[in-house]
């Protein structure tokens, strides 16, 4: 595994039935980068979430993670990632603790390794003291900086999010946002965060437009808005996810 | 390849939550002793005059109706107990927490057999309260069978769960779980020998009986009667570890991101 080369995804085509959900999509994500995957509702990001994370399978194209073909060896590349998923994963029932003492045995971790770990992972997200609740007890916010905890326990090198403020208030939100941008920036992560909303997006990021399944803009933020033409963020994902006439019209 | 370590590590947490979860459901427990003996106090109480059940294997003598039935109702539990592991896994997908399972760095078909194998064991021992009960009511068996029929109890409640798992792959909405309830659960109890030998079945009926010797339910019961009684019951114990194969390699098959049924329906 070689994390030099980055997270490749190249000509991915992926369909429900007859309905296309990723046309040829050729996306690179550069280690160490936080990448926006800014898209409206339908756009495919999901569908691509779950390619990356293995769940789906490609009926076209391949991906790489860090030099690893997924299709070749999922093991090896799910071993380096950390998911958080659109919809929420964790056991209510379960404390706070046993939630992440779960996801540490799925990753092969016990004992006292496993202890450490979690310590660390949920004193990092502020979540030490809220170690014994069960999670029905914790608001949205909380239950997000727990998975994101629980996606860390393994000390991956990719970090994959699908819309994970859904549902969250503003401040908690922000406080999200600015979370993963540090873990990103203090650890190297390499962190693809899908989006729909224009400011979850920093101007130091990559940022690829994904709309009706096909990449439209990819690329740092600067050069985005320069390609199209934009003097931020919106005016560039509205410019490129504009319905074309005939469909504006119907 | 991963080391041993990790595959072990894996399941004993799959088997930690699962227990936990159990222990959460309380009324899920209390179910699942109540089930079996509302059966065994009321309608094998109620049967016991009207049905005369003849020396047969693995019996020496005659027995009451309730020792009759007995093996069938612990086959029950575990039934019960495969389609509940089968209504949470479709919830857990439709929920999403399946996901977190899915995208363990193991072979799919490891954690499939984790999670089987975490179901078996919740499903013994509501079967072992279920006799403790039993033996305090009415039921005499032999004190040995108690620990003989354990590894029976291993395999019948691994094939059940793996048919519940199977169920769980095709099921697509929590909704068409009550459909299972009609269609899955009560025709393979009744249409076994869990409540009455197939003897009587065939002189009633020989569609039945057929039907009877085809349902694989049949064949855990008669396993776990005659190990209860200490005898082995080969041709039984073969037709249950196959049924096991055959459900557990369709329930992988279901769950494969490339073949299966979850996948064609785009989930998860």
């Amino acid at each position: 595994m070689d994390e030099a080369q980055g997270i490749k995804i190249v000509d991915v085509r992926y369909a429900f039935g007859p309905k296309p959900a990723l046309v040829d999509v050729t996306v690179a994500l550069r280690t160490g980068h936080f990448t926006a995957l800014l898209g409206p509702n339908g756009a495919g990001k999901t569908t691509l979430v779950s390619l990356l994370s293995a769940l789906f399978v490609p009926q076209g194209g391949r991906i790489s993670i860090f030099g690893v073909d997924l299709a070749r060896d999922p093991l090896s590349a799910l071993s380096v990632m950390g998911i958080v998923f659109q919809q929420q994963t964790l056991d209510l029932d379960l404390s706070v603790r046993q939630n992440m003492a779960y996801f540490a045995a799925l990753h092969g971790l016990a004992g006292r390794q496993a202890g450490q770990r979690i310590d660390a992972c949920l004193a990092r997200l502020g979540l030490a003291a809220r170690q014994a609740e069960k999670v029905r007890t914790l608001n949205g916010g909380h239950r997000r900086r727990l998975e994101i905890a629980r996606a860390l326990l393994h000390e991956p090198r990719f970090l994959l999010l699908d819309e994970p403020t859904v549902g969250l208030d503003i401040p908690a939100r922000a406080d999200l946002v600015a979370h993963v941008h540090a873990l990103c920036r203090d650890d190297g992560l390499t962190v693809l965060w899908a989006t729909h909303l224009v400011d979850e997006v920093a101007p130091e990021d990559d940022l690829v437009v994904l709309h009706q399944g096909a990449v439209r803009a990819q690329g740092a933020v600067a050069d985005v808005l320069a390609a199209c033409g934009a003097r931020d963020v919106l005016g560039a994902f509205q410019n490129l996810t504009a319905p074309a006439p005939a469909e504006a019209v119907s | 390849m991963r080391p041993a370590g990790i595959y072990l590590t894996c399941m004993i947490g799959v088997l930690w939550r699962e227990m936990l979860r159990f222990l959460h459901q309380r009324e899920r427990f209390i179910a699942a002793l109540v089930r079996p003996l509302i059966w065994l106090l009321i309608f094998a109480a109620g049967f016991r005059s009207i049905l005369g059940v003849s020396i047969q294997p693995p019996y020496a003598t005659y027995v009451t109706y309730e020792t009759y039935v007995m093996p069938g109702l612990i086959a029950m539990i575990q039934l019960f107990n495969g389609m509940q592991s089968s209504l949470a896994m479709v919830y857990d997908r439709e929920m999403g927490s399946m996901r977190i399972l899915l995208t363990a760095p193991l072979p799919r078909w490891y954690l499939l057999a984790s999670k089987l194998t975490a179901g078996t064991v919740v499903s013994v021992i509501q079967v072992y309260a279920f006799l403790i009960v039993a033996e305090l009511v009415l039921v005499d068996l032999p004190p040995l069978g108690y620990l003989a029929v354990l590894p029976v109890l291993l395999l019948t409640g691994l094939m059940l769960g793996a048919l519940g798992m199977l169920l769980s792959s095709t099921i697509r909405q929590l909704e068409n779980f009550a459909g299972i309830m009609n269609f899955v659960i009560f025709p393979m109890f009744f249409l076994s020998s869990a409540l009455y030998p197939l003897w009587r079945m065939q002189e009633s009926s020989d569609l039945i009986y057929r039907i009877c010797i085809a349902n694989p339910f049949t064949y855990a019961v008669e396993s776990l009667r005659f190990a209860l009684y200490l005898e082995a019951a080969p041709v039984s114990l073969g037709v249950v570890a196959g049924s096991l194969i055959v459900f557990f390699g369709m329930a992988v098959w279901g769950y494969d991101p490339r073949k299966g049924l979850v996948h064609r329906r785009g989930q998860g």
